[in-house]
């Protein structure tokens, strides 16, 4: 084959200025690169900067899409969340009555609800992210990190849509409103990074493993009961060694729902928190934000393909 | 969109005694004929002079043909899972678990065995082949979609590949498509907000209602197919892959877009064109590469190349 071509080759050659140099030598000589070769880490980051409208745009468009073909159409914006909260509130309220020791659980529980559904939706999609988009994919070339960060994007709109229902719900069980309510917002940033670095994680995994989109759900549940979305963490950490308590109160699911709670309620005391929860939560918001681009990229010339 | 061919020799490329028979008989002086071995004769210098010629035609700064596109020797080989039996039952697939067994039936297709070429700045290349020839497998390949088991392929920027099927976000209006797909590309809002009237306009999608805010799910496949054409050539692309992508287009739309593809190339950019339609090759391309069974049957000027290609299709009849 090799002589073959390389007959070929001078052949062809000769007719050009070029001559003599190989496939290889030309290309270098011309600049041009391997194809569907992967981009440095700085300039990914660049290109994905420069696709930050891309990013917006889509996760708007889709969240519109998303209820159009309801008739009801943007008003299951607001009633999702609060279905929600009313079947685990009839559930693990009523039911069961997990809401023994805590005050206000009406408040305890929807503001678990929203803030692990987050969380919970941003990982279920980046799962799919790559494989739902495949055409897309194939059709244009961006970097396509801005898959799953959209749709982390999407979830963060619809949680903001969950958050207004939030404030009423906690306002009408008798909460004042207070300057804590401020923390509110680093909170979300934090939440945001991680489940985005989370998404990512996810999106790579699950575009070469489908099957992940089939597991993720019960790996979710699992975290959500772990994550004190229905009852207090302090139900197993009681009776627990010291080091099981430690791993589960650094459960970056359950700081978000306290620290959420924390900042709009005021029946949830600061002696609730961990010691250096910030810290904590900081770090694993950069842990997963820049540990899941990371991931990401060095897979991303293989996206896509097939 | 997987283009293959099954017949392999054992990763050994052997070109038919016949068809070296037939491409000599019909009068291929012209014909750049990579054939297995065959010394370059008649068919390469005028290939050249062609080349000189169209150099004369076309000054570039450095008086020089600009490469964009080089494919170095590739062959793209398929693994296909679970094309055998086996597959589909759960207990088979439990079977398959528990005896640690990786996969039934692992079917290799060797769909390119072995093509090279170069393309230049400002040339339009149609790819034409029988079905299964390797053409839509080849520019996948160029546009880094798909993996090569061996050679290489250099290429100037990013290609764009614009597929028949390459859906774009059909729950989305064709106006959210534009806008989305300009962005995706990387213009700026204030970019996409001047060339939108023009995609619009090019795409011909608002002659005759106002189409463009309804969803692309309810679009014709020949209306989807213009939108995304119009939107892929409304950024000036270093190189362009279209496969099959204007097949669907009506007449007034195909002439546009070849007009398109002639400005494309005038803005120094390469297109390669996959088409069963000799007449829009013919139109479109000054030189053609032939494929067959995944090997470059003839690679020259469109109109020898074509002629040489129709009577092989005449002749297999």
């Amino acid at each position: 084959m090799s002589t073959v071509y390389e007959q070929r080759v001078t052949g062809i050659a000769g007719a050009n200025p070029d001559a003599g140099l190989s496939p290889a030598e030309l290309a270098a000589k011309y600049g041009l690169s391997v194809s569907g070769q992967r981009p440095s880490l700085p300039s990914y980051t660049r290109q994905l900067w420069s696709r930050r409208h891309f990013i917006v745009s889509f996760a708007t468009a889709r969240l519109v899409a998303m209820y159009t073909a309801a008739k009801l159409g943007q008003i299951w914006q607001v009633m999702t969340p609060l279905l929600n909260a009313a079947v685990y509130y009839l559930i693990f309220g009523l039911l069961l009555g997990t809401n023994r020791g805590i005050p206000n659980f009406i408040a305890y529980l929807c503001t678990g609800v929203f803030v692990f559904q987050f969380t919970q939706s941003a990982v279920l999609a980046g799962t799919r992210s790559i494989t739902d988009s495949l055409g897309l994919i194939r059709a244009l070339h961006f970097p396509r990190a801005c898959l799953p960060i959209a749709f982390t994007v999407i979830q963060l709109q619809q949680l903001l849509f969950s958050m207004g229902v939030l404030g009423v719900i906690i306002l009408a069980t008798g909460e004042p409103l207070t300057l804590r309510w401020l923390l509110v917002v680093p909170v979300l940033l934090l939440q945001s990074v991680f489940n985005a670095g989370l998404a990512l994680f996810m999106a790579r995994i699950g575009s070469k493993t489908t099957d992940m989109a089939q597991l993720m759900p019960f790996v979710i549940r699992t975290w959500m009961y772990l994550s004190g979305v229905f009852w207090a963490v302090t139900t197993f950490t009681a009776k627990a060694p010291h080091w099981v308590a430690t791993i589960l109160n650094m459960n970056p699911a359950l700081i978000f729902n306290d620290l959420m709670r924390y900042a709009m309620m005021t029946s949830v005391p600061a002696s609730s928190l961990p010691h250096h929860v910030w810290l904590i939560i900081a770090g694993w918001a950069v842990l997963f934000g820049l540990g899941g681009y990371v991931f990401f990229w060095r897979a991303e010339e293989e996206y896509g393909r097939g | 969109m997987a283009e293959t061919s099954t017949s392999e020799t054992g990763g050994q490329v052997v070109v038919p005694e016949a068809a070296l028979a037939v491409a000599a008989k019909s009068g291929a002086e012209r014909v750049a004929a990579v054939l297995a071995g065959a010394p370059l004769t008649d068919a390469e210098r005028i290939a050249g002079e062609r080349a000189e010629l169209e150099r004369a035609a076309r000054p570039s700064a450095t008086g020089e043909r600009v490469p964009t596109v080089i494919v170095d020797d590739i062959h793209i080989i398929y693994k296909i899972y679970g094309a055998g039996a086996g597959k589909g039952s759960a207990t088979s697939a439990l079977s398959r678990i528990v005896s640690r067994r990786t996969s039934p039936a692992l079917t290799e297709v060797h769909a390119v065995k072995g093509i090279s070429f170069t393309a230049y700045k400002g040339e339009a290349i149609g790819l034409i082949g029988s079905n299964g020839s390797g053409k839509s497998t080849t520019l996948s390949a160029v546009a880094g979609l798909l993996p090569v088991a061996s050679g290489a392929i250099y290429t100037d920027g990013q290609p764009s590949l614009l597929g028949v099927n390459a859906a774009m976000m059909n729950d989305l209006t064709g106006e959210r498509n534009v806008v989305l797909g300009c962005l995706a590309m990387g213009m700026s809002k204030t970019e996409v907000r001047e060339r939108y009237q023009g995609i619009v306009d090019f795409s011909g999608i608002n002659e005759r209602d106002d189409f463009i805010s309804l969803p692309m799910r309810t679009y014709s496949s020949g209306m989807a197919a213009r939108l995304r054409f119009s939107i892929a050539a409304a950024k000036t692309h270093d190189v362009l892959l279209i496969d099959e992508a204007l097949a669907t287009g009506d007449t007034a739309f195909q002439k546009r877009s070849e007009d398109r593809i002639r400005e494309l190339r005038k803005e120094a950019g390469t297109v390669f064109l996959v088409s069963h339609n000799n007449q829009s090759i013919r139109d479109t391309c000054d030189r053609t590469i032939w494929l067959e069974q995944g090997l470059i049957r003839a690679d020259g000027p469109t109109e020898d190349v074509v002629r040489e290609y129709e009577a092989y299709m005449k002749g297999r009849k």
